[in-house]
């Protein structure tokens, strides 16, 4: 099946929230942020704005009728400033106009005095001086502490991780349109529909039943619109509450950037002791999480950096510490990966400094530690039906890893200032939110009298593909035609209580829900239609391709007889399907348990050439073996294999996020904060589905797919690193990401160029 | 008093009195209703909005893709404009059908661009039909979902469903166009050329390609008077004479790389221009913007400066020439009035043993700004180095000539010592910064390793990078 909605796209008929056309009145908010990182407000005046022609409205915090809070999980974080500034680009005030240029003139006009305080945008620093968010956590497996002395060899070294933009292509915008009743309709473009429920009630100072949230869909989210597209919601619930009128917000690109939260930085040390024939003993890490001026979904991001603290390897003895610090930056949030491939980096660079040391290749020893079943991770998991072993030796053998190897060593041989490099990335993730409570999710199927369905789930569509998935789902369930399939738009009036649409879990958590009420439906229809044809056991009746079977035979009836005989009796054709996903559950005192359904697996080769002269590089190709259960629709999966890849090379590379000392963003335009094009991209771009790995979860033995490809991209870090060291192998190299052109030849020429003296006299 | 602005949307034409500053995309989504062109960053870096821009040339109309966030609409005069509203016929094109079949398109926010884009590349003659080619389609564009490689793959359905296709009819036979693209040509010539959008005589911003002008100022402009130059076609061309090229102020990056003129003189050209700039920004990007734009790191200017360029500036009829070696004088200050107009830039065509080597260096290998830039002009004769013009962007408040290592390697061999040599008086000339793109140190390393790639890829035979190492 093609996927349900390419058609629309490329028609430009998908409409997108600001495309559908504007009620009659609809008046435009743009946010007036802090220009200042940290600080006590001192004087807010809003006059000439509100005096500009065509203003309507400028709002402050003292304007929210209910509480000035919109914090998910810790309650830490204002709609609107009130007495204090935390970041650069936080709300402070909106204003609202007759057109978004207006409404940004008058933002413009806002003047604003704050007393400076002490900024901090290094989590270090932050950890330094009791800024912690939370409580830190540290998961033990073994004794690290015993173990040292018994390694061959106890390496240490340190990491910086940088963050990273999710550079959805639509910015974050909402449409909020007043109802009768003191009722808001808000359309968003957000993956947490009910989190914008929940908080546009408590800052209206509503019941959540008078706040309906529409999502039609997204043009891209990748995590950075869970959380971070509440704030928009409610300011243009605010806006549309004063002014009783439609209200829009579309951030521009700046803005976004500007005030939106990102991947979340890290600095972190780490400790490795190994055998010399490169078996893993130990490891320690200490991660310093810098988390953006609020708590956002930080603690639970930091959560998962633990839980992947050893990727793909058993290590017998672990203490993996982490904390989320407190910095004035634009609270960090949720991005494809949530904390794991931070986590994935710190090991994976342990291991390369141990292979290093030890004169191995690092792919050696990697593949001595993957994990095997009955391994135990750091938190208590058992491996059940791991992957780890055989999709790396599929792609060992699928790729030629060993000719791979001969074959760049030759060329290295040859080659003076061109390197090249490569490395295997083994991933291993783990399936189901961390947070026990949110993998819950409902469906509400209806089937009309022309047999037609219609579908809402709690689960967003944002380009991977889920309403695809839900159709291929339902029609298979139904035995119909996916023609007669309408998946609607996510509604809080039609689904309730919805989990965010994230942790790679949509279509397995929504897609169950939808099955169970499906289910529901068949059963009322087969018990109906045993009656009608006079056949004995209802559970032998079975739909192919809209015929009615008995016992695999066919009856005559069809499913549009079926149903329009079924409503003429009376029979009901609508169902509410609920689904949790059973077994899992987590111990935080102990920090131990089984937070996680499955785990996915994968492993990828990538091969990088190197201009050592310039430091610029060419990615050549990435080769994958990915398990993905058995696939739905393998378009949406490779799709999102390859886009999540993407992201990950990108942030291994040229993502440059860069904060100055006032927590000013510098990288704050697409012209300075570079994402990867059709050229950066390799054309060879390869990958292979793991057959024969079913996961009984399903949907029909298909298993999550969005998160974990991008950790494919830290590959990219380590082949880069292989071509430095072919270069210059004296050197030492940083685990520093992302690895720019910049760290590249800086790293390659250490002892750099020496400028010359200032001549007295000469200009500065 | 505003003047109305005729062209053409889609099949629709249109007569605005819109202001001539107006983007073309805020036209389009907001006054024509047409949403299927997104706004992703209104500053020509992620392409959701581009449209087709169809110009007369003689008989028939000509189509290039451009970002819609970059040009103004008093330039639309005369044109014929297309979203991907007027990309749509009955069945999806092969351009979308292709996208749909590979399963291309994830958010499809992007889409409605990019099926313009692909649509405008297939409609040009002369072009490959393969990944290489989509390449240079698909280049402007930014997708957040796929990867890139389920787009490239769209080559494969176009080279069967379209393959040697020229030439309008030939693609509304294909279904890749509607059918209202033939009588098109006919349409534009019913309009009455204009060349002032507003008639000021003292506009506040004057207009060329605007890619760069739109990004620094695009609060200010659509409310402003403007100045299109680009209604003054005769500011357009390329022209031997009397031993120079004479380029023509408004001559976009691809209407110059693409002249055979130019190929003569600097065969590589095209191989810099996937580094400087996308197709759709080169097809608006001109010449003389890029060198009034006076950034520190144009790479055009880098390159013009190398090529020791004469300008001829005008005011009203008054026309003078300036060597552009003395048109930088601090940053972002040219030596000429407001009023003075760029209109010409003269280049002196190189003899049979000069060579020309350009080099840039960005955090993204390709579209995007440089880190810093250098281009070399240099002529030798048994070895030795005649002449010497060193130019480097991104060092200096200005586009820098680098007259004391010009001075140094005069009269050189051509050597790995030589170049040894002339590494120091490089770091003496050059005052690099500190920004988002690069540390100090590292312009500064960057300086040195461009001129050893310069050396080392012009002279092969006397210059290895090992011997620096």
């Amino acid at each position: 099946m093609k996927r349900i909605d390419a058609a629309l796209h490329t028609t430009g008929e998908a409409q997108f929230v600001d495309d559908v056309p504007p009620p009659a009145d609809m008046l435009h908010a743009a946010v007036f942020g802090s220009p200042v990182a940290h600080g006590t407000i001192l004087m807010l005046d809003t006059s000439a704005a509100r005096a500009t022609d065509g203003v309507v409205a400028v709002l402050t915090a003292a304007d929210i009728p209910g509480e000035n809070q919109i914090g998910s999980i810790i309650q830490d974080e204002p709609l609107l400033a009130d007495g204090a500034v935390h970041y650069i680009g936080q709300p402070v005030a909106v204003v609202v106009a007759e057109s978004s240029e207006i409404a940004r003139k008058g933002a413009h006009r806002i003047k604003i005095d704050i007393e400076k305080r002490p900024v901090i945008t290094d989590p270090r620093e932050a950890f330094a001086q009791g800024e912690i968010i939370g409580t830190p956590r540290t998961f033990v497996l073994g004794d690290v502490e015993a173990a040292w002395a018994k390694c061959d060899l106890v390496l240490e070294g340190r990491c910086d991780i940088g963050g990273q933009e999710h550079v959805y292509l639509e910015t974050q915008r909402a449409r909020a349109v007043p109802l009768e009743g003191g009722v808001v309709r808000v359309y968003a473009s957000t993956q947490s529909p009910y989190a914008g429920q929940k908080a546009i009630a408590n800052v209206l100072g509503l019941a959540n039943h008078n706040v309906e949230v529409d999502v039609k869909r997204l043009g891209g989210g990748f995590g950075g619109k869970e959380d971070q597209a509440t704030a928009w919601s409610c300011l243009v619930a605010l806006a549309a509450w004063h002014t009783g009128k439609p209200v829009e917000l579309v951030l521009r690109r700046d803005e976004d950037l500007r005030m939106t939260g990102k991947r979340h930085p890290y600095s972190s040390d780490f400790k490795i002791g190994v055998m010399r024939d490169g078996m893993i003993r130990a490891y320690e890490a200490k991660h310093y999480q810098n988390a953006g001026a609020a708590a956002d979904l930080s603690t639970a991001v930091m959560e998962r950096t633990l839980f992947h603290s050893t990727n793909s390897y058993f290590i017998p003895h672990v203490k993996a510490f982490a904390a989320s610090c407190r910095t004035n930056l634009p609270p960090n949030t949720a991005f494809r990966g949530f904390g794991g491939p931070q986590g994935m980096f710190v090991i994976e660079s342990a291991i390369a400094k141990a292979a290093e040391a030890l004169g191995m290749p690092r792919e050696a020893i990697q593949r001595k530690n993957l994990l095997e079943d009955g391994d135990l991770f750091p938190y208590g998991q058992r491996v059940e039906r791991g992957e780890a072993t055989r999709t790396w030796d599929e792609a060992a053998a699928a790729y030629d890893l060993p000719g791979l190897r001969q074959r760049i060593d030759a060329f290295n041989a040859a080659h003076f200032e061109t390197k090249k490099g490569f490395a295997v990335m083994p991933i291993c993730f783990g399936i189901s939110f961390t947070t026990t409570f949110m993998n819950q999710a409902s469906a509400l199927v209806h089937v009309y009298t022309d047999g037609s369905v219609s579908v809402t789930t709690g689960g967003i569509e944002m380009g991977q593909g889920l309403t695809t998935n839900l159709t291929s789902i339902a029609a298979q369930a139904f035995g119909i035609r996916p023609e007669r399939i309408k998946v609607e738009s996510t509604n809080t009036t039609r689904v309730a209580n919805m989990s965010p649409s994230a942790a790679s879990a949509t279509t397995l958590l929504n897609g169950n829900a939808m099955m169970i009420a499906i289910e529901q439906i068949m059963d009322r229809l087969k018990t109906f239609a045993a009656g009608e044809i006079h056949v004995p056991d209802p559970a032998k009746i079975t739909l192919d391709d809209e015929a009615v079977l008995y016992d695999g035979s066919e009856t005559g009836w069809t499913w549009a007889r079926l149903v329009q005989t079924a409503y003429l009796n009376r029979i009901g054709l609508s169902a509410h399907g609920f689904f949790a996903t059973p077994d899992i559950y987590f111990d935080k005192k102990k920090e131990t348990g089984r937070p996680f359904a499955y785990h996915i697996y994968g492993t990828a080769i990538t091969e990088v050439t190197l201009d050592c002269l310039r430091g610029v590089y060419d990615i050549e190709s990435v080769k994958i073996v990915h398990d993905l259960g058995r696939s739905i629709n393998k378009l949406v999966d490779l799709g999102q294999v390859e886009g999540g890849l993407a992201q990950g090379l990108g942030w291994m590379t040229v993502e440059d996020l860069q904060y100055n000392d006032e927590g000013r963003l510098l990288s704050g335009a697409l012209a300075t904060y570079k994402v990867p094009d059709a050229y950066f991209m390799p054309d060879d771009l390869q990958v292979r589905f793991l057959e024969d790995a079913e996961e009984p979860l399903g949907p029909y033995g298909s298993k999550a797919v969005g998160e974990p490809p991008l950790m494919y991209g830290i590959g990219v870090f380590f082949a880069l690193r292989h071509a430095m060291r072919a270069f210059r192998g004296a050197v030492d190299l940083a685990f520093t990401a992302p690895l720019t052109p910049e760290r590249v030849l800086m790293g390659l020429h250490p002892e750099g160029v020496e400028a010359p003296p200032v001549a007295f006299g000469a200009e500065g | 008093m505003a003047t109305v602005n005729h062209f053409y949307l889609n099949d629709e034409e249109i007569c605005t009195d819109a202001p001539a500053g107006t983007l073309v995309l805020d036209f389009v989504r907001r006054h024509a209703k047409l949403t299927g062109t997104k706004e992703g960053c209104r500053e020509g870096d992620c392409g959701a909005c581009v449209v087709l821009v169809g110009e007369l040339a003689g008989e028939r109309v000509v189509y290039k893709p451009v970002t819609s966030c970059l040009m103004p609409l008093g330039e639309a005069h005369g044109k014929h404009l297309v979203t991907v509203e007027g990309l749509n016929g009955a069945a999806l094109s092969p351009v979308q059908q292709a996208i749909v079949d590979e399963g291309a398109s994830q958010c499809g926010f992007c889409i409605p661009g990019i099926v313009v884009s692909l649509t405008g590349y297939v409609m040009q003659r002369d072009v490959s039909i393969d990944t290489e080619g989509v390449k240079t389609a698909l280049g402007g564009h930014l997708c957040r979902c796929t990867g890139y490689r389920s787009l490239k793959a769209s080559a494969g359905h176009l080279q069967e469903t379209v393959g040697a296709a020229v030439g309008v009819e030939a693609l509304v036979e294909r279904g890749m166009l509607p059918a209202y693209f033939q009588a098109m040509a006919e349409c534009l010539q019913k309009i009455p050329p204009r060349r002032s959008p507003n008639g000021q005589a003292a506009p506040a911003f004057v207009i060329a390609g605007g890619t760069d002008l739109y990004v620094q100022r695009g609060e200010d402009i659509p409310e402003a008077s403007v100045h299109v130059l680009n209604l003054h076609p005769e500011m357009k061309g390329i022209v031997r004479q009397d031993g120079a090229i004479r380029v023509g102020a408004l001559t976009t990056f691809e209407e110059f790389a693409q002249h055979p003129e130019i190929l003569e003189i600097i065969p590589e050209i095209q191989d810099y221009m996937f580094l400087i700039a996308s197709w759709q920004i080169r097809n608006r990007a001109t010449l003389g913007g890029n060198l009034i734009n006076a950034s520190p790191i144009g790479d055009m200017t880098i390159l013009l400066l190398a090529l020791d360029a004469g300008l001829v500036l005008k005011d009203g009829e008054q026309a003078r020439a300036t060597p552009i070696t003395e048109f930088y004088q601090g940053y972002k200050q040219l030596a000429k009035t407001p009023s003075e107009i760029l209109t010409e830039i003269v280049i002196p065509v190189p003899d049979a043993s000069t060579k020309i080597n350009w080099e840039k260096v960005s955090k993204r290998k390709c579209l995007d700004i440089a880190s810093v830039n250098s281009a070399l002009r240099v002529r030798c004769e048994d070895g030795v180095i005649q002449e010497a013009a060193l130019a480097m962007g991104g060092v200096a408040p200005v586009p820098l000539l680098m007259t004391r290592t010009n001075a140094f390697l005069t009269g050189k061999p051509v050597s790995a010592e030589t170049v040894e040599g002339a590494m120091p008086v490089v770091q003496d000339e050059i005052a690099p910064i500190s920004d988002v793109r690069g540390s100090a140190d590292y312009k500064r390393l960057l300086a040195q390793q461009l001129l050893m790639a310069h050396f080392a890829k012009l002279f092969p035979e006397e210059v290895s990078v090992e011997a620096f190492y």
